[in-house]
């Protein structure tokens, strides 16, 4: 019999490990033989440890899961789905994973993220059998269709990216992968590397093919220990399997994979930054043009994706670019991985089509906060986000629609905030992490988000507010305008949509305890 | 006389050919592709405000002054990184980019210190222009904020100055230390706002890497760096463009003057040679001009053991005439003779020729190629017909394949250095044959991918090893032998290169080298695309100098790699005017232009000119001068800037020479250590005071421009002029460009060449005629000078000089960056910060078998004698080899080296000396000794006061 035990991180941080080691000590205690498969996270965060045992009708989880409820499952008889006041019942029937429609997430939770056969048996490697089939030309010609946008933010058009490296020419290309998640409230692509390894590598070879690269890198963080670890597993086991190495499924394809650690700067997880970092040099950002399709890695031709866009390729590659392209909203098609986090009663991750309104997404999918206040604010998008009232949660989620809201859905985080949030303690917070991981290259960025947060206290002592939001208006103006990246250039999301959504909370200490 | 503003472009100029039309504020412009909008903006003189780029750099896109509106695309662009488009529409000045600009601005200048007016950089400060510019009124951040204000200043180096709170962090000096100098030794610690610039892991300046080329500093937009000398006197008011006079690179210098003081050398960006830039010696070290050390007044003394007494020019000169009328009266014609120097212009080097040829009536001149590059001479002569490297230093840009054998360049050459590591970090690929690890074999970003590390004294052998591998290999361009080279020669040569004897296998042991390295080498040489060969003193002098340079000019021919870009034999001469004297007719046997004085027509033009008749025999070479002093048929001498008892092997046998003469008469700065055998000094002038041209190492003619009076009275061709006509053959040049007016009238490959072209053109490389107009800067292009290319048989002898019991290691001997040769000027600067005595460099495990410890005093002693210096104990040296620099008259390294010397040329065998290194308690008696007669013979009488 086999008992699922989650080994994400985040299930490992609320117990998961010790939950492994009572099972499988009290089996032997018991003298019952069980097989502890060590599977990643659904994304119901709220669930884990989320133990889940494999019956005749399905997975059936039990929630939440102490060491001390292990003798308790074990008379419930757990491991052929027994009642117990922790059991969720079916868990491909709990709503919020039914609700979802899982592309890219499919095998989350569900497979040993280091079995190629459990890989296989749940439709893994199929979209490398099209991708062999269909060659270069097809392989670009597929991606396009689906309309796969860049999953890190920017969402420009995939298709068009690895179109542009593979015209040109070169005597060496590279695919890098952008797994520097350092968004706050993210963790998608995390889960995507502890849960389905293969499928990222799996993409990231198609994406070779496409484009001629041989040799491939995911950049990832410290701080994602796991993660590392099962990637550089799952990269031994592809290569025995010859999914990696030379003659790729016995094709005149090659490439090869490693994994690099980044030690702990946010803007590595900008594009160019990461390039200097994986060279080796300062994580500093890069003036474009050229782009690093053209001039990359080492100066070569390159495509930088971030992991979510690999991961997505199987999918579009196995089932065709039009099934990826035939759900969505406006220009933003298939599906998108929402993270939702921050004061939440529903943490976890949500794959959905686009076009799902930011209110279903934070109140009915997520349940409102977890304090059970009500909702504020939520940045979208990461730090760099804008902040939503609840006045604009008819928002659909898109990329254009945010746009014209002066927000961004970047790589998908929700953050949500309840009515006890200082608004204007937020907007100096995103001077002062502007001002904390900034490169320091560009001025606007390195002096500008200095000045931001000194003039923000400046308003909070009450000193010439007025004069001092103008200031603030105009340095975010140099900033977006004038900032060589988006680290800089973005700062001015949250701080403005905190200026324009929330001024009452801009008024100086003094002044509202005189107002009272 | 204004200062040069050179025109700051902002990013590089594109090569590409083709055209891109674009529009600018309305004014239509075209330009290469690839130009930025930046520069297409200011070809067209429209300043786009900028702060991080220069055109001297990459485009880096950090400032954000730049920002400008493109129709059609989103966003504020920065002209700096944004290529011009067809049919682009830019707006560089509106209402919303000026705002951002002040912003900007505004930002800047919230952390920086307002003391514009008592700032060493005031009037000459690019933040300052650009606030100017943007029309900064307000910093409404006020300036209590976080600051770098009141951050410590590095005064370590001994040149410029390192003061923190002024830097705006946009990384020129960074970049420059990177990508112009190679050496990366800057760096921006800390992130963000604590973003700042260190040398090294925040080390002080002169403890880093720093090499102090100056390229940060000439990069530096602020006062942030600074030279010392700006910080002391102030900015200067006006310049003049000149030639260095240290090595053979030739950068051209503003001189930046205030009056007849220089304020500093600041690297010329349309000098042709080293464009725009510098290394610390040309750049900071000419402090020595002014030392107190240089004599100005004129000096003679009946005895050497005498002490000097200055007296007037006038009698000066008639005591040199009215001796040398003596001992040419009692001893002969040829009793007498000069030595050239490559240190002084071409114009001064022809007239010494010339005051010997016509005035002492024989031929018996020399020059101090005699013992550097002599070798080169005779050796690309006989091969290609030219007495020259085949290149300008641009065509590295195009080489594939770079084979340094016996160079050093980031130390001897150090500004073509950099530009060789910049193709190198292109990807070029590097075999490097030398017995000592230098720089270039591993060094940031810079790798040797074959470095053959031979024992001194087999660079024959394994030039022999690597033609056998390309002959036996088939590795022959037979297109190339056959169109270009003379077949029967080629054919005797192939021969000989594919004997067995020849091989890697039987040679690996003599080279010390493994056979599969040299084969290595052979075949990255043979096909790795062009591939030029660069060389030096490691080469020349030896006693097979001469055989190594027809070896190396052989692999040139039998590879096609000779008469375009990126190929070629290039020696790197070592002295500002080395090419300049032996082309100049310096030698004994040649007339200007390297033809023999034995050919009746040649000399014939020269007699009809000159209004003399010229003897037909060669004179008497330097080592024959001192042969026949010592045997007393040689009376007399003038040197002029050379310093023979320091620079020539076999310092007692120079000395001897020297003491059994009757009229020694040394023009120079500085009372040299030749001047201790002198009994006339005549104070010579530095190249800051007079006017001429250096040839450098690639041929290039260049402006040496006066920038203040000569301190000692006369320009050196002033003085030689005197003598002359004291001599009584007369001499009326009022300007060295009558004296290059009669060069070129008299020197086929100088016929074009005037002040006037020089002028308009900057510089030409010789042969400059109404075939090439405005020069050749690559030879042998279609066919050689000489017709076909001629081969010549190296075998290999191996030296005299072998190691035995007695002697078991070899020394051999070289340069270092911040001292120059015989060290006479570079000594008398800061440079000697860095190198204040020389060292000799041993490996560890011959340092412990003979028990010295690293910084020891250590006895070095030869077969020709002995010395002591101080140890360093390196494995940049192989086992078996020690290595010292001779930079120091103190170390006494020519008193070790030998008389052997290269059998074609006389060159000595400087390269390679037997030797044995005992540890010692300090210098030797000999050295104690000199130090003595040095203070003796330097003695200068009191004058009575008046």
């Amino acid at each position: 019999m086999k008992i699922y035990v989650p080994q994400d991180m985040a299930s490992i941080a609320v117990g998961a490990n010790r939950v492994a080691a009572a099972i499988a000590a009290e089996a032997q205690s018991r003298n019952i033989p069980v097989t502890i498969v060590r599977n990643g996270s659904r994304g119901l965060f709220w669930l884990e440890p989320l133990v889940e045992v494999a019956t005749a009708s399905g997975r059936i989880g039990y929630s939440c899961v102490t060491p001390a409820d292990v003798p308790s499952l074990f008379e419930s008889r757990f491991f052929d789905g027994g009642p117990h006041p922790k059991c969720v019942g079916h868990v491909d029937q709990i709503p919020y994973l039914a609700k979802q429609t899982r592309f890219t997430f499919a095998r989350a939770g569900l497979i040993d993220p280091l079995s190629l056969d459990d890989y296989r048996h749940h439709g893994g490697g199929k979209g490398l059998e099209t991708a062999l089939s269909l060659g270069p030309s097809g392989i670009v010609a597929a991606v396009k269709e689906s309309g796969l946008r860049g999953r890190g933010g920017a969402g420009f058009p995939t298709g068009i990216k690895w179109e542009t490296v593979a015209r040109a020419a070169a005597s060496q290309k590279y695919i890098v992968c952008n797994a520097d998640e350092g968004d706050s409230g993210t963790f998608a692509d995390r889960l995507i590397m502890e849960a389905d390894p293969f499928m990222l590598i799996e993409g990231m070879v198609i994406a070779g093919i496409a484009v001629g690269a041989t040799k491939g890198y995911i950049y990832t963080r410290s701080e994602y220990p796991f993660a590392i670890q099962v990637m550089e597993r799952a990269i031994v086991i592809a290569r025995y399997a010859g999914l990696l190495g030379s003659e790729i499924g016995g094709s005149k394809y090659e490439f090869d994979l490693e994994v690099r650690t980044g030690a702990g700067a946010y803007v590595c997880g900008e594009e160019t930054s990461l390039l200097e970092s994986l060279e080796g040099k300062r994580g500093q950002v890069r003036a474009k043009p050229p782009l690093p399709a053209i001039h990359g890695l080492f100066g070569k031709p390159t495509v930088i994706n971030n992991t979510i866009s690999f991961a997505s390729v199987p999918f579009i590659l196995a089932e065709g670019g039009k099934a990826y392209a035939d759900v969505g909203y406006g220009r933003s098609r298939g599906t998108m991985p929402v993270q939702l986090a921050g004061n939440i009663k529903y943490g976890g991750l949500f794959e959905c089509a686009f076009g799902v309104t930011l209110g279903e997404l934070v109140n009915d999918i997520g349940g409102g906060t977890a304090s059970g206040r009500a909702v504020r604010a939520v940045q979208a998008g990461g730090p760099l986000g804008a902040y939503f009232p609840t006045s604009l949660f008819d928002t659909p989620y898109d990329y254009e629609e945010f746009a014209k809201r002066d927000g961004l859905i970047g790589h998908g985080g929700l953050v949500v905030f309840d009515d006890t949030a200082n608004m204007a303690a937020m907007a100096r917070f995103a001077m002062e992490f502007c001002a904390l991981e900034s490169c320091g290259k560009c001025t606007p960025c390195r002096i500008g988000a200095v000045r931001g947060a000194e003039t923000f206290d400046k308003i909070a002592a009450g000193v010439e507010p007025e004069k001092n939001k103008a200031l603030i208006r105009d340095l975010c103006e140099t900033m977006k305008f004038g900032s060589l990246c988006a680290l800089g250039g973005f700062t001015p999301y949250p701080v403005l949509s905190a200026l324009n959504h929330f001024p009452e909370d801009f008024v100086p200490a003094p002044v509202r305890r005189a107002a009272e | 006389m204004g200062l040069i503003h050179e025109i700051d472009y902002g990013t590089k100029p594109s090569n590409a050919e083709k055209l891109v039309s674009l529009t600018i504020d309305g004014v239509a412009v075209s330009v290469p592709e690839g130009t930025s909008v930046m520069r297409a903006a200011m070809e067209i003189g429209t300043q786009i405000p900028k702060l991080c780029a220069t055109d001297m750099l990459d485009s880096f896109g950090s400032c954000r002054l730049c920002l400008v509106e493109i129709e059609g695309r989103a966003g504020t662009p920065a002209s700096c990184t944004t290529p011009v488009a067809e049919g682009m529409v830019v707006h560089t000045q509106n209402e919303r980019l000026g705002k951002m600009r002040r912003g900007v601005m505004e930002l800047y200048i919230s952390d920086h210190p307002l003391d514009c007016l008592t700032c060493s950089a005031n009037g000459n400060c690019e933040l300052q222009d650009m606030a100017g510019a943007v029309g900064l009124r307000d910093v409404r951040y006020g300036y209590a904020g976080e600051n770098h204000l009141g951050t410590d200043k590095d005064v370590s180096n001994p040149y410029f100055l390192f003061d923190p709170s002024k830097c705006i962090v946009c990384s020129r000096c960074v970049r420059a230390c990177e990508e112009v100098q190679g050496t990366f030794a800057l760096t921006i610690a800390g992130r963000g706002f604590d973003s700042k610039v260190s040398a090294g892991m925040e080390e002080k300046f002169f403890d880093s890497e720093c090499v102090s080329c100056g390229a940060c500093v000439q990069a530096c937009p602020t006062a942030t760096l600074i030279e010392k000398s700006v910080y002391d006197i102030g900015q200067p008011e006006h310049s003049v463009v000149t030639t260095c006079a240290y090595c053979g690179v030739g950068c051209s210098f503003k001189a930046e003057m205030r009056g007849e003081e220089v304020v500093r050398m600041v690297p010329y960006k349309d000098g042709k040679a080293n464009h725009g830039h510098s290394c610390v010696k040309g750049r900071f070290a000419w402090g020595y001009a002014t030392h107190k050390d240089r004599i100005l007044k004129p000096m003679i003394r009946a005895k050497i053991t005498d002490p000097w007494h200055e007296v007037s020019w006038e009698e000066a000169i008639a005591h040199t005439a009215s001796e040398f009328k003596r001992i040419q009266g009692k001893y002969g014609k040829g009793s007498v003779g000069g030595i050239t120097s490559s240190r002084c212009t071409n114009e001064e080097t022809y007239l010494v020729q010339k005051l010997v040829r016509a005035g002492f009536g024989n031929n018996n001149v020399d020059t101090c190629a005699r013992v550097c590059h002599s070798p080169t001479g005779y050796g690309l002569k006989e091969t290609f017909g030219t007495s020259a490297g085949t290149q300008d230093f641009d065509s590295v840009e195009s080489a594939d394949v770079i084979l340094l054998v016996g160079a050093n360049p980031t130390d001897g050459h150090p500004v073509f250095g950099s530009r060789m590591k910049k193709r190198l970090r292109e990807g070029a690929r590097l075999i490097v044959i030398d017995p000592r690890r230098i720089d270039l074999v591993r060094s940031p970003h810079v790798e040797a991918n074959v470095h053959l590390a031979i024992r001194p004294g087999t660079n024959v052998a394994v030039l022999s090893a690597l033609a056998h591998v390309i002959v036996t290999e088939n590795l022959i361009n037979t297109d190339f032998v056959r169109d270009r080279c003379d077949s029967e020669s080629f054919a005797r040569w192939a021969e000989f290169a594919a004997d067995l004897r020849n091989s890697p296998e039987a040679l690996a042991d003599t080279i010390g080298v493994a056979a599969e390295q040299i084969r290595a080498a052979a075949r990255l040489y043979a096909s790795g695309g062009n591939s030029a060969i660069y060389y030096g003193l490691g080469v020349t002098e030896h006693s097979q100098g001469t055989t190594a340079v027809m070896a190396m000019a052989n692999l040139a021919m039998a590879t096609g790699n000779i008469g375009r870009r990126g190929v070629g034999v290039n020696p790197l001469r070592g002295q500002n005017n080395v090419q300049g004297s032996c082309d100049m007719g310096s030698f004994p046997h040649e007339l200007p232009g390297y033809r023999h004085v034995s050919g009746s027509e040649v000399r014939h033009l020269f007699e009809m000119d000159w209004g003399v008749s010229l003897d037909p025999e060669p004179g008497l070479r330097i080592p024959n001068m001192l042969d026949a002093a010592v045997d007393g048929t040689f009376k007399g001498i003038y040197i002029q800037g050379e310093d023979i008892a320091q620079s020539d092997p076999d310092i007692k046998h120079i000395t001897a020479g020297l003491s059994a003469m009757e009229c020694v008469v040394v023009q120079d700065l500085f009372l040299n250590e030749t001047a201790q055998f002198a009994h006339v000094f005549l104070p010579g002038s530095s190249f800051l005071e007079k006017d001429g041209t250096f040839t450098n190492a690639e041929r290039r003619i260049q402006r040496v421009r006066k920038v203040m009076h000569p301190k000692n009275g006369y320009e050196d061709w002033e003085i030689t002029q005197l003598i002359a006509q004291a001599l009584g053959y007369d001499m009326h040049y009022r300007h060295p460009s009558e004296i290059m007016d009669e060069i070129a009238r008299l020197t086929p490959t100088f016929a074009n060449v005037s002040y006037d072209l020089l002028d308009r053109v900057e510089s030409v490389q010789w042969p400059c005629n109404d075939a090439t107009p405005l020069g050749t800067p690559v030879m042998h292009i279609e066919h050689f000078v000489r017709g076909e290319g001629r081969f010549f048989v190296t075998e290999y002898v191996a030296t005299d000089e072998k190691t035995g019991p007695r002697f078991p290691l070899l020394l051999t001997t070289g340069r270092i960056l911040s001292q120059y040769n015989v060290g006479a000027q570079t000594r008398r600067t800061e440079n000697s910060a860095w190198h204040e005595e020389d060292r000799l460099e041993i490996h560890p495990h011959d340092a412990e078998e003979r028990g010295v410890v690293d910084g020891a005093w250590v006895k070095l002693a030869s077969r020709a004698g002995e010395t002591s210096l101080r140890a360093k104990i390196t494995d940049r040296v192989p086992p078996g080899v020690v290595y010292t620099t001779f930079h120091h008259p103190m170390t006494m390294a020519n008193v070790v080296t030998t008389d052997y010397s290269d059998w074609a040329t006389n060159c000595p065998e400087y390269k390679v000396t037997a030797v044995q290194v005992s540890p010692s308690n300090g210098p030797t008696d000999a050295q104690r000794e000199y130090a003595e007669l040095g203070r003796r013979t330097r003695r200068i009488e009191a004058v009575a006061a008046e």
